[in-house]
């Protein structure tokens, strides 16, 4: 299977050689593929396969133990980490809220943004802009969910993970998020989705990332790649 | 001033490990031996510093040994916090640095604006104070800031992911430690005297002192226990916190303590 975009130039990441873990047990095994700088790139595979581990690479909450990860043709390991993790936000898989109002915890992302902004935020998570004075431990999960992408998305990331971020979610709040994020990639912010749900990744994939046991078995454009058809 | 205690005296308190030996044996809880050992042990250990206290605190040696005492002393209570939270990483010298740090602070404030005179009488029985004092609450700060941070690595993480350095990140869980470290510490303070008679004065009281004087020298102490706590636990939870990120802002896999 090819590589979606060449590695380097215009790929958004592009993962050289990469291990993570004991080389006697890695994680991840000499991964080498690229991630395009569009649309929603679903990351797949069995549970254990190392999808969380990819990603966490991505922002430096993981560091490899062999190879290189370019974000834009630059290793990130080269990058201030610091800015890296506010151009390259991320959503885990359980909402994590910080105590106080849903208005506090985007202050804590960025601290000296106005209401509007925050407003503007929680719009594209799909939240309504009365939610700023809601108490974020009464939120329900769906909201607590985009709560988190609102706070992710007020340090305006030029790139969004996404770590099986409606795992936890009933339908209906899955599919207000799916939308929210398929709204940001079509805005311009590729979206890297990790998920095990074929379902969702026939309804999200853009391009393709299949991982199994700590490598990659086949990625490119979801259209293509074999048994992965792009559902409607 | 001459104590009232005599050998005999000593003795007759034993009948006081008696009662504990036999509550255990009452209810079974098979602590006679333990409690025994206890007794025995602080006897002698005490019996041997009275001796080497004696020698230290002789008033023509030089104030070098009680210093060196207290260096002991230090490095006794740093291995005591590092076999009390095992699953601390790098503890001991956390520890030791702590200790050195209360010590600089608060018997600096003590003999620096002149409230004892430098002497081995002062020196040792304050050092010990302080260390003493101090220990419970840096072991406390050490295990429940690895457990805040353990525990809530979700939270610590989501932080981080949105560019928090760690020193930021880990701001709240260390609040919430130094708060738990020092408020016993705090209660303590505040109920003296009216719900317990601390051991400094009660010493001085029972060895004669008048109780208005014993009352000065037990605030002084006080104050300083108060003051090198808050110096310890800020230091070794400061210091962790270095400990337990990496440069580029990763929060370290951290352990469960050992069962049992």
């Amino acid at each position: 299977m090819d590589d979606v975009v060449p590695a380097g130039e215009g790929a958004l990441f592009a993962f050289q050689a990469v291990s993570v873990g004991d080389p006697s047990a890695p994680i991840l095994s000499a991964v080498t593929a690229t991630v395009p700088a569009t649309g929603i790139t679903v990351v797949a595979g069995p549970s254990g396969a190392g999808k969380t581990t990819l990603l966490r690479l991505c922002n430096r909450l993981e560091v490899p133990s062999a190879g290189r990860v370019l974000l834009r043709g630059r290793d990130v390991a080269t990058l201030d980490v610091l800015a890296l993790r506010r151009r390259v936000g991320m959503v885990f898989q359980q909402p994590v809220l910080f105590g106080g109002t849903v208005r506090d915890n985007l202050r804590v992302a960025a601290p000296a943004a106005d209401d509007a902004t925050y407003a503007r935020a929680l719009e594209l998570a799909a939240l309504d802009a009365a939610m700023l004075d809601r108490d974020a431990a009464g939120l329900s999960g769906g909201e607590a969910q985009r709560a988190c992408l609102a706070r992710t998305l007020v340090t305006q990331p030029e790139v969004l993970l996404l770590d099986e971020p409606t795992s936890s979610l009933d339908a209906g709040p899955r599919r207000i998020f799916e939308t929210a994020a398929r709204s940001l990639a079509d805005r311009g912010v590729p979206v890297l989705w990790v998920t095990h749900d074929e379902e969702q990744l026939r309804r999200l994939a853009d391009f393709l990332l299949m991982l199994a046991r700590g490598t990659v078995v086949s990625s490119g454009a979801a259209a293509t790649v074999e048994g992965q058809p792009r559902g409607g | 001033m001459a104590g009232d205690v005599n050998a005999a005296g000593v003795v007759a308190s034993l009948t006081l490990v008696a009662v504990a030996v036999a509550v255990s044996r009452w209810r079974g809880l098979r602590l006679e031996r333990a409690i025994v050992v206890a007794a025995v042990r602080a006897l002698g250990q005490l019996l041997v510093v009275g001796v080497a206290l004696t020698l230290v605190l002789d008033p023509d040696r030089p104030l070098v040994w009680s210093w060196l005492w207290v260096a002991g002393m230090t490095a006794f209570a740093a291995d005591i916090v590092r076999r009390r939270a095992p699953e601390v990483p790098g503890v001991l010298p956390l520890a030791l640095l702590a200790f050195a740090a209360a010590a600089v602070v608060t018997l600096g404030a003590i003999f620096g604006l002149g409230v004892f005179p430098v002497e081995g009488r002062t020196v040792v029985p304050l050092a010990g104070m302080m260390v003493g004092n101090s220990m419970n609450a840096t072991v406390v700060a050490a295990r429940r800031l690895v457990e805040e941070l353990r525990d809530r690595r979700a939270e610590v993480e989501a932080r981080l992911a949105l560019g928090q350095p760690s020193g930021t990140a880990a701001r709240p869980y260390l609040a919430r430690t130094l708060r738990t470290a020092l408020t016993p510490q705090v209660e303590t303070t505040k109920a003296v005297g009216l719900v317990f008679l601390p051991g400094a004065m009660t010493g001085l009281i029972l060895a004669g002192v008048d109780p208005l004087d014993a009352v000065l020298v037990q605030a002084v102490v006080m104050f300083l226990v108060l003051g090198s706590t808050a110096t310890a636990t800020t230091v070794v939870a400061l210091g962790l916190v270095r400990r337990l990120f990496t440069p580029d802002h990763r929060l370290v896999p951290l352990l469960r303590p050992a069962e049992g």
